[in-house]
């Protein structure tokens, strides 16, 4: 049994993290009265429009956060996989009963109350990986404790994709952040990015060209490690040879093959020659530039099946709308096209409180929900946009800080949760509505209309602010 | 416990601030550094509504009404808005078939899908009123009323012009219009086209996402209101301006009738002509090319645009010159054998004086005259002589337009010595080689508008203005100030009576005058005949007169041509004669000669 102390917890509650939170809360209902305005509705508290919703949930928000805080820490602790279950479990009901909206079944109706239980279910993933990563010692080096905090990040962010809500299911690929915290090899990450990166290239550019780029860069890599410019000659050569072979048979026999293909098959069948030189000299960096390039090719194959077979069409039109390939300013582009001009149109101080002609008159669609930062572009022009993106940035290093001095693991684990998923909402909301990043839907925390995200990201905080409040409650 | 990865707390807290950072210098771009999307944003929200303002009316010199306008309607559509509309009943009230319909939809579609467009335009007051009651089923259209012209009598196209949309080099040069707007195309419609045309109003408002109008830009403060066009008074007399065109009707030819006193048009007739209505709203464009391809130009305004050679009318020129050079005197005699050279005449009494030269017609006065000028001692060459000659041409507007307010006007010409140098050699030329201009044949040519001219200059003894055929413009706006300064020729106005004296004497003289046709009852009618040769080969003459009456105190100066009607005794001046009465009396006496002419038809069959 821990040794506990009592200490007043309303005390010893972050009053920073507190701060930042109550001032989100504000500018976002500001900005949602101002998203949805008009003249026929000026009151404040106004059931029937959002702003009047929100400062409902806003309230309820409050009361939930005073709940959360009344719990014991123990109880977060000890039921992390129950709840997880329980959210895991809604995931899996929500398809079954959920409500259909714009095609994805994502919410449960209760009379006028809907909620989104993929908001919630991130709560319950941070808590269960932060229990996992605990209990196992959190060594990411041992490939079973990997795979299963993979499985408990990917195994939500699954069933979200069958509702099908892309968005909400990339925001679990967040909590690689923790894992990359507790240990895990910063490879994967990198290759995680590089991954990110092929990925877009493969859409831009010629894959024939991507392709023999990626073989010349593992050659010129061989070289640098290796410095023997025969070898890397005779590699070249290997790989020359057996892709004209494999070129030959493909023009007389299959015919179907691509170009990249070709590559690829040429690549592994080359392997074997490489393979008996690696073995014999024990070459485990030239292995390794091998298998990445294989990997990469294979990578790069893929994509564009994946890319063409799985992805919804507007989906695919966004990335290529936001990768240039496509434009299409009246059709899918015309969100970010009309969400860039809103803030664009905001100058340096901004077009005033209410002033917004984007705003006021609509030209963005879900304003007040994913797109509520246009919003602040427009009215507040770049000083609010910076002080917003200050304040996420206070918040996030506030909260690093606060996971830092946690005794207890889970605690620490369990905040790096909380950073993730606030940091992902933060950079791809924004930066979907400045263009930067594909339009997927998902809310910015504290200020996006909604109470489910509102209560979730309420949640979500205040349990490890008051898991940072009893740190001293457990001397271990 | 040991935390072997602690150090990776600086490289998260680095990603959160890089990311930070990388949407920052997004957010400056796109806010501080490029201010297109301002313009955007305004683009989006800012409706510009014109407001037409009704083009100013034009009237006759006694008032009545001759230009008005009449109410169209533009039907616009913002295709975004369309939805659920019964194509067949739409397409029923507008009397448009269903593939026209597609057709406007794309073109509105492809221009944009937000914003609106003409969907159709000139929507007749008739079609509206069946329409608008059901404009509230079609959403996406409203209609924009605009004016289209109305004439009270179909006459006086050449002298009005017509009103249609303005082409792509005037929107590129002119900042004032844009594509689709209205500009006067020749005429007084394009001569007073800035004064007529008003001043647009323009409210701004703003719209929505679904261009609905949610309330004024800045309250009101950048609107501005449109402001009616000027009304102006034209000179021309209206029944002389119908009579007129009555009498020219089935011939080809010219009337222009100038009050001396001032220069003011009282008819400019040129046959054939049209009907002005013909060239307003959705018909314009369809007759305007059945018009152009007519074989009889009645878009071709011989007033002011046809050159002939001035024939006999011409004489009294040369007579002035002469008398103003001292080459002769009133009494000088000039014997006629039935012409002079290789120049033929007429049978008349023979010696004559300047005034019976005049009043015969004597073709061999006028080329002793000519010589006498051209051979002129005082000069020391032909050259010089007749570069003096035709400064006094120039001083009564020949070679040159005149500055009637028409953009069309042609000059004539009077050729400069260096054009007879180009075909003679210098000093290759003689006053025998140009002999011809003597009585007014040759390589001269003058537009009806400038013989009326001299004629006005003649009754007025020696001076001008420069012909106009706008009186007043609106209620305070000057009028040109070339149409009222004097322009007065160089030659004494003693020598002028002598030459009236001979043009009455044509007219009213007695046995050998060769214009008593043209003579009234009690007005002193003062003229010349003349017969222009016809250059198109073996066709009849072109039948010319000018004239001027009363004698005394000249209202009214003609010059008409009619074409291919022979001598000019025989057709010119009868109709000269009519409109003079016409104009002084307000009644015709002599209804033979009406109906002699109104019989006529020198078109039909020709």
């Amino acid at each position: 049994m821990p040794v506990t102390r009592n200490i007043n917890i309303w005390n010893r509650l972050d009053k920073a993290s507190i701060g930042i939170f109550l001032l989100l809360v504000i500018i976002g209902w500001f900005n949602i009265y101002a998203a949805v305005f008009n003249e026929e509705h000026t009151r404040i508290i106004d059931l029937s429009q959002r702003y009047g919703k929100q400062f409902v949930w806003i309230l309820a928000t409050i009361v939930i956060a005073v709940f959360v805080v009344v719990i014991d820490t123990r109880f977060y602790f000890f039921f992390a996989y129950f709840i997880y279950g329980f959210l895991l479990f809604l995931l899996l009901l929500v398809l079954f009963v959920g409500k259909d909206i714009n095609g994805a079944r994502s919410w449960f109706q209760f009379g006028t109350l809907s909620l989104q239980p993929s908001e919630f279910a991130k709560i319950g993933t941070a808590l269960a990986l932060a229990a996992y990563l605990n209990a196992s010692r959190h060594d990411l080096g041992k490939l079973t404790v990997f795979m299963i905090s993979v499985g408990i990040i990917i195994l939500p962010a699954l069933l979200i994709v069958l509702q099908p809500d892309m968005g909400s299911a990339v925001v679990f690929f967040a909590l690689f952040i923790v894992l990359f915290r507790e240990g895990m090899s910063p490879y994967i990450l990198i290759s995680g990015l590089l991954m990110a990166i092929l990925f877009f290239f493969t859409l831009i550019f010629n894959n024939t060209w991507l392709a023999i780029s990626l073989i010349s860069a593992a050659l010129v890599l061989a070289w640098i490690i290796t410095r023997k410019w025969k070898l890397c000659l005779l590699a070249l050569g290997i790989l020359t040879g057996m892709s004209l072979l494999v070129y030959g048979l493909n023009s007389l026999l299959i015919k179907s093959l691509k170009n990249e293909h070709i590559l690829l098959i040429s690549v592994l069948l080359s392997g074997v020659i490489f393979a008996v030189y690696f073995y014999n000299k024990k070459a485990i960096s030239l292995l390794m530039i091998y298998l990445f390039l294989a990997g990469s090719l294979a990578f790069v194959n893929s994509v564009n099946l994946a890319f063409n077979n799985l992805m919804q069409p507007h989906q695919k039109e966004r990335v290529e709308i936001m990768l240039g390939i496509k434009s299409d300013p009246h059709g899918t582009g015309y969100n970010v096209n009309q969400s860039i001009i809103s803030i664009g149109s905001g100058g340096f101080s901004g077009k005033g409180y209410l002033q917004g002609t984007q705003t006021k008159f609509k030209f963005v669609p879900a304003q007040s929900t994913d797109f509520i930062f246009c919003t602040i572009g427009e009215e507040w022009g770049f000083i609010g946009s910076f002080v917003v993106i200050a304040l996420y940035v206070i918040l996030l290093i506030r909260l690093i800080m606060l996971a830092e001095r946690q005794r207890s693991d889970f605690s620490r684990i369990y905040g790096y949760g909380v950073v993730s998923i606030f940091f992902v909402h933060f950079f791809i909301n924004i930066g979907m509505t400045v263009g930067l990043v594909p339009v997927i839907g998902i809310p910015l925390p504290f200020l996006s209309y909604g109470g489910s995200s509102l209560w979730a990201f309420t949640i979500l905080l205040f349990i490890f602010l008051r898991l940072d409040a009893s740190r001293a409650e457990y001397l271990v | 416990m040991k935390d072997s990865f602690i150090n990776r707390k600086y490289i998260i807290m680095a990603f959160v601030v890089i990311a930070a950072l990388i949407l920052l210098v997004r957010l400056f771009v796109i806010q501080v550094v490029k201010d297109t999307y301002r313009l955007s944003a305004d683009n989006n929200v800012l409706r510009y509504v014109t407001q037409y303002p009704a083009r100013g009316l034009i009237y006759d010199r006694n008032k009545n009404l001759m230009v008005t306008n009449q109410a169209a309607y533009d039907l616009m559509v913002v295709p975004a808005q369309v939805n659920n509309i019964d194509t067949a009943e739409f397409c029923n009230l507008l009397e448009i078939s269903v593939s026209s319909f597609r057709d406007r939809m794309d073109a509105a579609i492809n221009y944009s899908r937000r914003a609106p467009s003409v969907f159709l335009k000139q929507i007749s007051a008739e079609s509206y009123a069946r329409f608008q009651e059901k404009l509230f089923s079609y959403p996406g259209f409203y209609v924009q009323p605009r004016t289209l012209r109305k004439y009270t009598k179909p006459i006086a196209g050449h002298i009005l012009g017509y009103v249609s949309e303005v082409d792509e080099s005037v929107v590129r040069k002119d900042p004032y219009y844009k594509a689709g707007d209205y500009i006067g195309k020749l005429g007084i419609e394009e001569a007073y086209e800035k004064y007529l045309r008003g001043r647009r109003g323009v409210t701004i408002y703003l719209v929505d996402v679904y261009s609905r109008i949610k309330g004024s830009y800045a309250d009101g403060r950048l609107d501005t209101v449109a402001v009616q066009g000027e009304d102006i008074i034209s000179t021309i007399d209206m029944d002389l301006q119908e009579y007129g065109e009555l009498l020219m009707r089935n011939k080809s030819g010219s009337i222009v009738a100038l009050e001396p006193l001032t220069g003011e048009v009282l008819a400019l007739v040129s046959s054939p002509n049209y009907d002005p209505g013909l060239l307003v709203g959705r018909i314009r464009s369809e007759n305007y090319s059945k018009l152009s391809a007519d074989t009889a130009l009645p878009l071709f305004n011989r007033a002011i645009q046809a050159k002939y050679p001035p024939g006999s009318t011409f004489k009294p020129i040369n007579g002035l010159i002469g008398l103003q050079e001292n080459v002769i005197e009133p009494s000088t005699l000039f014997g006629c054998n039935h012409g002079y050279m290789f120049i033929g005449c007429h049978s008349h009494s023979s010696p004559l004086d300047l005034i019976h030269g005049i009043s015969n017609s004597c073709n061999a006065y006028f080329c002793q005259v000519f010589r006498r000028i051209m051979e002129n001692p005082e000069y020391p060459s032909v050259e010089a002589a007749y570069v003096k000659w035709k400064e006094y041409l120039d001083q009564f507007g020949f070679g040159q337009r005149l500055g009637i307010e028409f953009t069309n006007e042609l000059t004539g010409l009077v050729p400069s010595p260096e054009y007879f140098d180009r075909y003679h050699g210098k000093n290759g030329w003689k006053a025998l080689t140009i002999i011809s201009m003597a009585i007014g044949q040759g390589e001269i040519e003058t537009t009806p508008l400038q013989m009326a001219n001299m004629t006005a200059a003649i009754a007025n003894r020696g001076y001008f203005y420069t012909p106009h055929v706008v009186k007043a413009i609106g209620t305070d706006i000057k009028p040109d100030e070339k149409y009222i300064t004097k322009r007065t020729i160089s030659i004494d106005s003693a020598n002028f009576e002598f030459i009236v004296q001979g043009m009455e004497e044509a007219v009213n003289g007695a046995a050998g005058a060769t214009a008593r046709i043209a003579a009234l009852k009690d007005i002193i009618v003062c003229g010349k005949t003349g017969t222009a040769q016809n250059p198109h080969g073996n066709r009849k003459d072109h039948s010319v007169f000018i004239a001027f009456a009363p004698k005394d105190d000249p209202k009214i100066a003609i010059a008409v041509y009619v074409e291919n009607a022979g001598f000019g005794a025989t057709y010119a001046a009868p109709v000269a004669s009519l409109m003079i009465e016409k104009y002084l009396t307000g009644e015709v006496t002599n209804k033979y000669s009406e109906q002699r002419i109104l019989d006529l038809n020198l078109i039909a069959g020709d």
